[in-house]
């Protein structure tokens, strides 16, 4: 390759730092601010850069048993089982397609694949969500997206790659379809079942419009909407809501950056776990594909 | 039928594995499909779509008369599609170009690992976080009125808006968007560019011979997947700032189907604009592809 100049190598240098800067400078500023004791915050007039007396007494606000604390575990909860109900029916129905001249093969995948040209609309997913009696029931969270049909073609694509020959022996020594799944194909797929799994848990995780349309009564609310109210929306949250202990509630401004964190911390804890099956997992499905 | 039964006999345990994916999209997907006949109907939630009577196409209405709000919210998507085809678009090429030819395979891992996050967190906390930044209490504003500077209200001012929702799909997608043309880039063959500098090809020419040409169907592929999307404008990102800036600048399409079905109860109408966006959706698509065809290129699809 041609020798970048040492004038191309600082401008691209600059260009990607400032990129960075520009998205970790809020995490920090949150993060920073919702530690930060009431005295700093007010002194520096709303967001803490550095503290020097930081304070837990924010998150214990919010995680001592509020509404806040609810909207955690209802959002842990969705997102663990819809992960597992959507990795076994993607693997499954991945594992069927790729088993090419099967019965029915073609009409399956067909189906699978007309999905992504035409979504359904707002009005009548609603009115099917409503008709199947599934309102104000989390499981209007997780079943209408709980078989997202870019994620099958992905992973059919990743089972294609594995040699035929592996899973022939195998039924020569009398293995069944769901024996070669679980005990040759699966294991060789780690990388791209971590991605996906990491796919569906970010969007149950992530899951707000959904929630807003289906879900009713505040205590059933995940932390997207407790998100969209108390922080984006600004409407004060008192001790009603916390049920705190605290005797004064810490300053609404690192309340509502606990909220955030608390939001946020789960993605960056899984997240460098299965960015390095990125290119691997993801790429080899989406090139074929 | 022989073989058909031994076929089922040896398949039929694919088949069941099949079953539970293949009942989700047909409850979830192929079901509301056939809900959009509401679209021509005088819908009443107590009647359902059984006994709901039929209108013809009345509840085209406010879109064939040009109705004035919805010409505005149709006006609204095509500026936010026209601001994301032109400069959001060619944003990830320019970023995955310079990561490829950053030296340091350490520098450029940290990097992507730090530029790919953004994309894995919600538009609530997107918008959260942009409000905090540059909301009139925000830190930019702060750190302005404390040096006694005057403030700049960015957020909930409607004028702003379009530059508001565009930084923050800049930034929650620009680095993710990056690894397909990434993967592209890296198999670009080394040896055609040597071959270039042997020939004494400037970095602009080899940029514009070799490395443009060799991603170019990647680049094709998601620009027709970009213009299927081109009426669905970050609906969720938008719902969530439509409060502070009011319908005028900020209702699209998609707000304008969920405020006049779910909220107004207007469901025919609504149902109706979310019938016409996605039969155009996909018109624009298939569009696309043949235009992609007859220069020479593989589209979405081969033909």
């Amino acid at each position: 390759m041609g020798e970048p100049s040492r004038l191309g190598i600082g401008a691209r240098g600059l260009v990607l730092g400032l990129g960075c800067l520009a998205v970790v400078v809020p995490f920090w500023a949150v993060l920073m601010t919702s530690i930060a004791s009431p005295e700093e915050i007010s002194r520096a007039g709303g967001f803490v850069l550095w503290t020097r007396e930081p304070t837990l007494d924010a998150y214990r606000a919010v995680l001592s048993g509020g509404i806040v604390t609810r909207a955690l575990m209802v959002s842990a909860g969705i997102t663990a089982v819809g992960t597992a109900l959507s990795l076994v029916a993607t693997i499954a129905l991945a594992y069927a397609l790729s088993r090419p001249g099967s019965l029915l093969h073609k009409p399956i995948l067909l189906m699978t694949v007309f999905t992504l040209l035409f979504n359904p609309g707002i009005i009548p997913m609603y009115l099917t969500v409503k008709q199947l009696g599934l309102l104000d029931n989390y499981l209007a969270l997780i079943l209408p997206v709980m078989l997202n049909a870019f994620n099958v073609i992905v992973m059919r694509a990743f089972f294609l790659g594995i040699p035929g020959e592996l899973l022939e022996s195998a039924f020569m020594d009398g293995a069944g379809e769901v024996r070669i799944l679980l005990r040759i194909v699966l294991p060789l797929s780690k990388a791209v079942v971590a991605v996906i799994g990491l796919f569906y848990a970010v969007a149950y995780w992530n899951a707000f419009f959904s929630a807003m349309l289906y879900l009713q009564s505040p205590e059933k609310w995940p932390l997207q909407l407790v998100l969209r109210t108390y922080v984006v929306n600004d409407t004060p949250i008192g001790s009603d809501q916390l049920s705190s202990s605290l005797e004064s509630l810490p300053p609404q401004i690192s309340v509502q950056m606990a909220i955030l964190v608390i939001s946020i911390l789960p993605i960056l804890l899984i997240y460098p776990f299965i960015q390095k099956h990125f290119a691997k997992g993801l790429m080899v499905g989406a090139v074929k594909g | 039928m022989h073989s058909l039964r031994n076929r089922w006999r040896r398949d039929r345990i694919l088949l069941l594995l099949a079953l539970p994916g293949v009942t989700a999209l047909l409850l979830f997907h192929y079901l509301p499909l056939g809900g959009n006949i509401i679209a021509f109907q005088d819908f009443q939630p107590f009647l359902g779509i059984w006994h709901s009577p039929y209108v013809g196409l009345d509840n085209f209405e406010p879109v064939l008369t040009g109705d004035p709000v919805f010409l505005n919210a149709l006006v609204n998507t095509l500026i936010i599609t026209l601001i994301q085809v032109v400069f959001v678009f060619p944003l990830p090429i320019c970023l995955a170009l310079i990561l490829n030819a950053t030296i340091s395979e350490r520098f450029k891992r940290l990097t992507q690992s730090i530029l790919y996050m953004p994309h894995f967190l919600s538009w609530v906390i997107v918008v959260a976080l942009f409000q905090q930044m540059f909301g009139n209490g925000g830190m930019l504003n702060g750190w302005l009125r404390s040096a006694d500077l005057s403030t700049f209200h960015i957020v909930g001012v409607p004028e702003l808006f379009k530059l508001m929702i565009t930084s923050q799909v800049i930034w929650k997608d620009t680095g993710w968007s990056t690894i397909i043309f990434l993967a592209a880039l890296s198999r670009v063959d080394p040896a055609q560019i040597e071959a270039a500098v042997v020939d004494g090809a400037s970095a602009v020419r080899r940029l514009w011979h070799v490395t443009l040409p060799a991603i170019r169907s990647v680049i094709v592929l998601l620009l027709i997947l970009r213009l299927g999307d081109s009426l669905s404008v970050g609906f969720e990102q938008i719902i969530l700032q439509q409060a502070q800036v009011g319908a005028g600048a900020s209702e699209v399409l998609d707000t304008y189907v969920y405020n006049h079905g779910i909220v107004g109860g207007d469901w025919g109408t609504a149902a109706a604009v979310g019938l016409i966006k996605g039969i155009v959706g996909v018109a624009l698509v298939l569009g696309a592809n043949r235009v992609a065809h007859a220069l020479g290129e593989q589209g979405v699809y081969t033909k």
